[in-house]
């Protein structure tokens, strides 16, 4: 399966969403999105963008403050 | 005892089939007629069912709550919502590119002398200090790293949301077309109306 890496480390809300949603755009369903963050509210938006766009949160993970999310182009 | 009726065999073929036809035809209307009603009932539902769309009017032209009105707006737009923002008295200042005073008015041209110059130079909501309470909230969010206001209202038109002037405040403010961004819509309240009817979000700010 193939994957594409998101940096948004560094960016604040609301840029984290925006950016996951023009990248996602470009995906083709199967295809994940790899995205790292450091803004204190990316789990919440991540997990709230997912449900309401129909598309799926294959994994999450917080390392120190950097958050990896990891995305499945679904829909 | 009963009459007996001599009847060919076609004869008798083209009789029943008559009374099939009449017996469908009468089944068939009713049918229809439910049919259309439906059809009207469900036109009615969706007509007034809300789309995925977000609304917003934005009447204040502070630094602060401009942010707060584009950063839902563009992140509503990010979750695949179509997004109208109405700008409406002090919140035409966040759609200003240029102040002209020329050809106005003399109370127009005080209300442009006195307005910001634009979302660049807007005052905050609170601790405005004479200006200072801009300049130390600028550095704070540029340290942060937090986008400019500018930049979150260049970012929505880039993300095509709608944005939609005033025309009965532009007349009260004397704000001409030609001050205000370029590609933006012009209109009043039922503009506003029209889309905030069909919106699950609407908000005012």
């Amino acid at each position: 399966m193939s994957n594409v890496d998101l940096d948004c480390k560094g960016l604040n809300c609301p840029m984290p969403i925006v950016k996951i949603s023009r990248a996602m755009k470009e995906l083709q369903t199967g295809v994940t999105l790899t995205v790292t963050a450091s803004d204190p509210s990316f789990k919440a938006d991540v997990e709230a963008w997912v449900r309401k766009m129909n598309q799926k949160l294959t994994s999450f993970t917080d390392t120190a403050g950097i958050q990896t999310a990891v995305i499945e182009k679904i829909s | 005892m009963g009459d007996n009726i001599t009847i060919s065999q076609s004869e008798l073929i083209a009789l029943v089939n008559q009374l099939v036809d009449q017996k469908v035809n009468a089944r068939l209307a009713d049918v229809e007629a439910a049919l259309k009603s439906i059809q009207g009932t469900v036109g009615t539902l969706s007509e007034n069912c809300p789309e995925d769309r977000a609304t917003l009017v934005v009447f204040s032209g502070e630094m602060d709550t401009l942010f707060a009105a584009f950063t839902i707006a563009v992140g509503a737009a990010s979750m695949g919502m179509e997004v109208s923002m109405f700008f409406t008295f002090w919140g035409l200042t966040a759609l200003r590119k240029d102040k002209t005073f020329s050809g106005k008015a003399i109370g127009e041209k005080m209300v442009a002398m006195m307005l910001p110059n634009g979302p660049h130079a807007v005052p905050t909501s609170r601790m405005n200090m004479a200006g200072m309470g801009p300049l130390f909230f600028k550095y704070l969010m540029a340290q942060r790293n937090i986008e400019s206001l500018p930049n979150m209202i260049a970012l929505a038109q880039e993300l095509g949301i709608k944005m939609v002037a005033c025309e009965m405040s532009m007349g009260v403010m004397g704000v001409t077309r030609a001050e205000l961004l370029d590609d933006i819509d012009y209109g009043g309240v039922a503009t506003y109306l029209g889309d905030a009817a069909k919106s699950k979000i609407t908000l005012f700010v």
